[in-house]
Formats: C-alpha cells, structure tokens, sequence
C-alpha cells in the first residue's frame, strides 16, 4: 500500500520535537484524516482540534510545510511531490501560544472580539423586518462568511513577527467590524474604535492574510482598505468635518456615537494553569 | 476528592452546549436578569449549527414568486406539515408552539445581525425544501448554519456570559432529585471543575459517532443525553434516527460530508447506475404523499420554471423516504461501483450552480477534486440527527427531572419519527429560547442546592482508571467494533434478528469497557477523552437497539423489514419511553397525549 511520511510537531509550550509516522494513503485523503490515522493506529496522545472535517468551522488551523492551512482542507493527493523530497511537516499556528501538539491558545480572538458590540439597528428600523435590497448586503455576506480559523490571524506579520495582540484587533476582526459598518441598517459610528484600540493603522496592506483565507474573503481590498479609508474620512477629511458640522453631511450625523461596551459582560474563562500528569 | 484538585463556579444558570440552542437560552436567561456560565467541548462557535445549509423554516410567507411563493403559508400549514412528516409521533403541544413561535424568532434574529438573503422586496428569501408545501426556508446561500451561529454568539457575548471552552462534562451534581450542577475537566489539563448552578440546561445536541458512515464530529457522543438520563430523566422516540439521504461516499477522505437537500431543492436529479430518476417509481411516493408529487421526469423539469403550475419531483420527499429510496435501489443492485448512487445537479449550468450553492460548488471542487457543474456526486445514507432525546414539556423545556431543561437535538417530542429539513434550526431558537426563560424562572424561585461531594467519588474512579490501570482494552477498538455492530444492524433497515444480534455485541462491549487503558497523561488527551465518550457511547447503543425491537412496525426513520407496514392503531398513539431503572434500562409504551378538537380540525383542513 502507498504511505506517506509526516513529521508532526509533538510538545507543550516548554519545547517539543518533530515526530515522524508512516500513513497509509487513502483516496481523497487530507492531513486530518491522516493525523486521526496516527491517533487510531500509531498514538493516541496526539492532541488536534477538529470539528466538522468539512472546512466549515474553522478549527483545524494548523501549518502543513510552513503554510497556514485547514488540515481538513489541504489534500495529500497536492503534497505527494514535496512529499518525494521531505517528509510533510505539522506544526501549530506559530502566531499563538502552544498548548499540546497541534492545540494552540486562540483564547486573544475571543477577548477581542468581546470588545466589539453587535448590530444596533437604527431606530426605525428597531423590532420591525428590515427592509434591504440584495445588491446592499452583498458585501456584507461575503465578510460574514467568515469561520474564525484565525489563519489571517496566524500570518499577520503584526501579530506573527512583532506580536502587537495588545495595539491591534487583527484581520478577522476587521472583517467583522466591516460587517457591521457597511450593514445597511447597524446605527453604531465604529470609527473611533477601528483607529483606537482596534489599531487598524498597523496593518499596512501586505495582503498576506487574503492569500491565507479558506473562505476567500478579500479582506484587505473589500475590509480593510475602505475601513482605513473611512476612518481618514472622519479624521483627517477638514472638509467633510466642516460639512458635517453645517449639518449639509448627514451620514454621520445620523450614525450613534460608539458608546464602549463594558468588556467586562462576557469573559472568557481560562483553565487553572496546572497540568494535571 | 480529598485528593484532587479542582475549580469551582456558581452561576443561576447552566448552560451545556454552545451550539444555536445554547446559545439562545443564554440570551434569554440573561434577559430575565440571571447569571449566566455557558460551557462547551469545543471552542466557541465551532458546534454542529454550523453545519446545517439549508435554511431555517419559519412561515413569514415572503415569497411573491409568480412561479410558486409562499403567499397563503401560516403556522397551520407548518403545523401539519411537521405532524405529517413527523408521521404523527410528535408531541402536538410542541409543534403548535413551534409553528406559531418560529417566524418571530427568525425576525428577531434579523435584529440580532444574522443577514438573509433578500427578495426583490428586500425581505427576507425563502425557498422551498422536502415536506414543506410552501417555500418557507429563510437561508443565507447554503450557510445558514454559520449565519444563525454566529449572530448569536455575538449577540451573548453582547448580552454577556462566562464562557467555559474545551470543558468536558461527565456528570450531573444531585441534592436529592434536584439538579444543582455539573462535575467534568478541562479538556486542555486534566483538571477537574464543579459547576453549582440554580438551573442545568443541557443544549449538548445529538449523538451519531456509535455509526460508521455519519456526519457528527468526534462530539457527537452523547454525554449531554446520557448524563441527563443517569440523573433520572426519562428519555422519549430513542428508536428515531434520522439518516441524511445525500452522505458522500465516494472519495473515502469525503465519506459522510452532506450534500445540502438545497441541491435537490435546485433541481438535482438523483439516478441509480442505469441513469434512471428512481425516484420517479410510484412505489417510492408513499400513500400520504400521492397526487402531489409530478409523476414524469418531464413534469419534474417543469416545475424548475414554473413552480406554480407544476408539482415538485418526488427527490424532495421526506428525508426517511428518499434514504429507504436510495437503500432500495442499491440493494437491487443499481447501486454505483462504490455501492452509492448518483446525485446530478450539472444539467442546471455552471453559473446557476456556482451563484446558488456556492460553498457546496467550492467544497467538492478543493476537497474532492469533483466538479459538480460538469459530474455527478455519489452518494449514500448517512446518519445525520437523532429526532429522541430528553421528553421535554412543552411550555418550559423541563425535564421530568427538578432543575433540569433541555433543547436542541437532545431533546425530543418536535420532530416524531422524522425532522423536516430547516426544523432544526427554527427548534433550537424557539426552544432555546423557551429552556432559558425556564431555567431563568426556576432559578429566581431556587436557592442553590447542598453538595455532598462524596457523590462524585464514582465518577473520578471513571475518569481516572484507564490512566492508572496497567491493563485493558483501547477505547477506539471498542469503538470501532461498536460502529461496526450499530451500522451493520441498527442502521437504516432493521430486522429482530440484527437487532438482538446488536444487542448482545453492545453488551458484551460493556463489558469490556469496563477496563480500559490509555497511554499519556491528562493534558490534551484524545485518547484518554475517548475512554469515557465510549461509556456513553455504549450506554446510549444500548437504549436505541432496545427501542428499536420493540417498536414492531414502520414509521418514518424506523424501518423494519420483519414489520413493514404501519401500525397507526396501537403504534401510531404510542410513544417509547425509556428510562433508567437501577442500573437497568426500562423501554415502556406509552400513549401520545390527546389532540385537542380545534387542532385536529386545522389538521383536516390543511388536508
Ligand atoms: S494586510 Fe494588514 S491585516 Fe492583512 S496581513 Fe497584511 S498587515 Fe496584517
Ligand atoms: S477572515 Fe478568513 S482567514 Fe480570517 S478567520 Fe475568517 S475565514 Fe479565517
Ligand atoms: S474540521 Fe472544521 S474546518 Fe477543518
């Protein structure tokens, strides 16, 4: 039977190595079914996240020759040639502390994004059925396909190579504040949070988490770029400034002000740091 | 206990599950002013609701189509409807509330952020879906699932709550017959947690992994549904388990990826080895259904384009009757190589199908390297969601257990002998809703309960014996011969013969299981995990084969061969129960609650 060979990083946050195992190759076959194989068959301490082995939840984020990817998506039909020369390496998201193996601590998106309130639909719109025409929420929809694998997260040169988790919200949390910015109904301003601290201008346009994005999402032209472009707008635009002032702009006028929500409501509880041996 | 070290929180409310209905009862319970813990096996927003494609059903009556709307649907048609493809094994009460309740949730899901495709009007798009007379499934593209999970994440996060992630729970905490909280780990260390709570409510969703072919992660165990029964709950339609009729089969590295009924919905065809549409066999449309399904591939094409004046093909039927369908064909021996058969939507071009099944065009494409708009799928029945569970009342989602509520998939009494596609999502936000505001109630008229923790002695010998035993067995072989044993004799056809034959492969796999032994140590520990998923797993077998022989007749997911036909006279007004009686498990009859005249009259008039 054809095999493949996989070297699988195997440690904690202390340290850990890279251990190889021989798989058969099935049709169809992708890197999770490969590393269920070996928790099956060869050891059964191999810690992975999985969820719905259909690239639809997000949570087998992983790095498969030093790409960040969805193990369940990535085939091993696409690797056999890398795989002539060097045997498949996975490894975790580097951008996020190791907990075990594969398992990495992404508790930091959570938190983040607890900072972010939900729509607040404009008063007279409040507790009737929105009216809204397809063409408005086409774009929208793209950015709420989002399946928070945080692979855009993991490539982030700001959060990967200079680990700025304290200035800067990252690119899936850009996606979702466009969501609800360009919602044709949502009545929050969320400028002054996107500037502050969601630190979108640390993010100076490499693309980097697009080309990573499983759900094809254009984060940086569709999300980021016209979020920067809104946010100089009301910053930096004395024109519109005066306008709005005069009351002639009313597209912000009528938008609230963002009140912060109390961060404080939902926490995310982390285990009591003991290892249990 | 002594000994061990462990957490300890206290909340009014409990939540178990952090799928739709999890997270509804969260909302809910915060509204009416309690605090809130929510704990889930996953990370957040990672629960099975993220699989569900199709839509969810809610008679708003949005569509305006000239080729067929759904001007004219009501709660009643969605009643009746629900009844009828629940083969009248549903708990009437349930469904009422669920028909009339379901629209305002979807419109208040709309307020929460969850974006829907629109029509020409900018309402809300509906389309239609197997057993719904009307186009009544409000969806985003073929992810709605995603869109219903994430809307309310957001918005619990919003309204606030104590998230516990990757915690798994093993057992319900007792004063008495009352519920008083939850005893489990951290999945990442090992270390154990207490959670005192007022109220429980278990939202842990269904349990499919005791089968081979199934589209449940590794968390469909059934933990939420055994714990609720070890702590007396009386459990209901154990025997009815829903087999999603499209699984793939074919790449093996696809086997059990659904293919949404959405491509039926789109004009896909399903066709046996010779290429004929088999379900166009009058044999396949069963007597409730006849007059009103086209009866020509010709009249099917029709209604394509004209939904108005045409019937609907007969590949949108009722789920259990397309499963029996497909089963049929294969073992006439029109089965395809793989032993599947065909599902073919590429007559309908590449940009139909890329504009309205987007994610299933971008699945096959990437993942099996199939082009849906150029080839055919091949596919087989695959379990898919579990219609039993946790006998629930009606009004408050209680459970016959004091403290205790249940929604979602692990409850029972919506969905009878079979679910309706774009039922589940509506049930988990109507009765998510409803189990958080009864636990909310029951919470501000309780005091916490009394621990004696020495009930938790058992539980952590549990835990911990296949770490320190020195022999046994490994847990993923006595798993592996469980699905072997379930899928050969307890999956879609059953007989007494195959049954018995499951029965005493599940007992004596008990047995066995009562030594197991795992490697490592307690951190993240899949293998370790899997030790204590199996118990349940074999305990929850147990039960469904049980429910399964006594149920001697066929009726939606229950199929069998030794008894074909119907038994509306005792069957059809009974419901089984089971329950556990020291130790043993007791399977019990017991007859439907009686209909009330002005709901039997809406039936008579929907016809
Ligand atoms: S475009 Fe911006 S957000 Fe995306 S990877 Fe580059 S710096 Fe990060
Ligand atoms: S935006 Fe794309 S890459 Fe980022 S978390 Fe969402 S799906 Fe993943
Ligand atoms: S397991 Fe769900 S995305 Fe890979």
């Amino acid at each position: 039977m054809e095999t493949i060979t996989l070297s699988v990083f195997r440690g904690d946050a202390a340290g850990g190595v890279f251990q190889t195992y021989e798989v058969p190759v099935t049709p169809g076959m992708v890197i999770l079914d490969a590393i269920h194989y070996i928790q099956k068959n060869l050891d059964t301490t191999v810690a992975c996240r999985w969820n719905c082995k259909a690239a639809k939840c997000g949570s087998c984020s992983a790095e498969v020759n030093g790409k960040p990817r969805l193990m369940c998506k990535t085939r091993v039909e696409d690797l056999k040639e890398d795989a002539k020369k060097a045997p498949i390496r996975v490894m975790p998201m580097r951008a996020f502390p190791i907990i075990k193996d594969l398992v990495t601590d992404v508790s930091w998106n959570y938190r983040t994004a607890s900072k972010i309130p939900p729509l607040v639909p404009k008063a007279d719109a409040a507790g009737k059925p929105f009216v809204m025409q397809q063409v408005d929420v086409d774009r929208v929809q793209e950015f709420r396909k989002c399946i928070e694998c945080f692979l855009c997260q993991d490539v982030c040169h700001v959060i990967r190579e200079h680990d700025r988790k304290d200035a800067f919200f990252g690119p899936r949390q850009m996606v979702r504040i466009a969501a609800l910015e360009m919602h044709p109904i949502d009545d929050l301003n969320r400028r002054e949070q996107l500037d502050a601290e969601g630190g979108i201008g640390m993010c100076n346009i490499t693309k980097c988490c697009t080309e990573v994005c499983p759900e094809h999402i254009h984060i940086t032209d569709n999300a980021i770029i016209p979020l920067k472009e809104r946010v100089a707008d009301t910053y930096f635009d004395p024109l519109r400034g005066l306008l709005t002032k005069l009351g002639v702009m009313k597209r912000d006028a009528i938008k609230q002000p963002f009140e912060s929500v109390e961060s404080n409501l939902t926490k995310i509880v982390q285990p009591t740091p003991t290892a249990m041996k | 206990m002594a000994m061990e070290p462990y957490d300890t929180f206290e909340y009014d409310v409990l939540v178990v599950g952090a799928g739709g209905a999890g997270l509804r009862a969260v909302i809910a319970a915060r509204e009416a002013g309690c605090s809130v813990g929510v704990v889930c096996k996953s990370l957040l927003g990672k629960a099975h609701t993220v699989m569900a494609e199709g839509g969810v059903a809610a008679a708003l009556s949005n569509m305006r189509n000239p080729d067929g709307g759904s001007e004219g649907d009501s709660w009643k048609t969605h009643f009746a409807d629900t009844l009828k493809g629940g083969a009248y094994l549903n708990n009437w009460r349930t469904v009422e509330i669920f028909a009339k309740e379901a629209p305002e949730r979807v419109l208040e899901l709309e307020q929460y952020g969850a974006v829907f495709d629109r029509t020409p009007e900018g309402l809300i798009a509906q389309r239609p879906f197997g057993g719904h007379k009307y186009r009544r499934l409000n969806h985003v593209g073929d992810r709605t699932g995603l869109e219903l999970i994430r809307t309310m994440q957001d918005k619990a996060v919003g309204v606030g709550m104590n998230i516990h992630m990757e915690v798994t729970l093993t057992r319900l905490l007792m004063d008495g017959d009352r519920v008083i909280g939850a005893f489990g780990y951290y999945r990442e260390t090992g270390r154990f947690v207490i959670f005192k709570a007022k109220a429980v409510v278990l939202a842990t969703g269904g349990w499919g992994r005791m089968y081979m072919y199934t589209s449940n992660s590794w968390e469909g165990t059934g933990d939420g549904l055994m714990m609720g029964y070890e702590a007396g709950a009386e459990l209901l339609d154990m025997e009815m388990i829903q087999f999603h009729p499209t699984g793939m089969i074919w790449p093996p590295g696809m086997r059990g990826i659904l293919v949404t009924e959405g491509v039926r919905g789109e004009g896909g065809f399903l066709k046996n080895s010779k290429g004929e549409r088999f379900m166009f066999t009058p044999e396949y449309t069963p007597e409730r259904y006849k007059g009103q399904f086209a009866e020509t591939p010709e009249e099917g094409m029709k209604w394509l384009d004209d939904k108005k004046a045409n019937r609907r093909p007969p590949e949108l039927l009722p789920r259990d009757e397309v499963a029996r369908a497909i089963y049929k064909e294969i073992l006439a021996g029109r089965g395809t190589e793989h032993g599947g058969v065909y599902l073919d939507v590429s007559h309908r071009g590449a940009d139909y199908i890329k504009r309205k099944l987007p994610s299933m065009y971008e699945q096959f494409h990437e993942l099996g390297d199939i082009d849906i708009t150029k080839q055919p799928m091949e596919v087989f029945p695959t379990i898919h969601y579990t219609m039993g569970g946790i006998k629930t009342e009606p009004e408050t989602c209680s459970t016959t257990v004091k403290g205790l509520f249940a929604a979602g998939e692990v409850a029972a009494g919506l969905h009878g002998a079979n679910r309706l596609g774009g039922n589940s999502l509506s049930d988990i936000i109507v009765f998510g809703k409803r189990a958080g505001e009864g636990a909310a109630q029951f919470a501000l008229n309780h005091s916490h309960g009394t621990l004696d923790a020495a009930q938790l002695d058992d539980e952590i010998d549990l835990l911990l014996s296949p770490l320190e035993s020195t022999r046994g067995e490994n847990p993923y072989t006595v798993h592996t011969e469980l699905q072997e044993t379930m899928q050969k004799n307890a999956m879609i056809a059953r007989t007494e013969e195959g049954l018995k034959e499951a029965l005493a492969k599940v007992l004596e796999l008990q047995e066995r299981a009562v030594h197991l032994k795992v490697e490592g140590d307690r951190c993240y520990n899949p293998g370790w995990h899997a030790a204590r998923d199996v118990r349940f797993m074999l305990k929850a077998s147990e039960i469904i084969v049980r429910c399964a022989l006594d149920r001697k007749e066929s009726r939606g997911a229950q199929w069998r061969l030794d008894y074909p036909d119907k038994d509306d006279a005792y069957w059809g007004k009974h419901n089984l129960i089971a329950s556990d009686n020291g130790g043993e498990v007791k399977v019990e009859p017991r007859r439907l609650p009686e209909m009330p005249e002005e709901l039997k009259q809406v039936l008579a008039e929907q016809g």
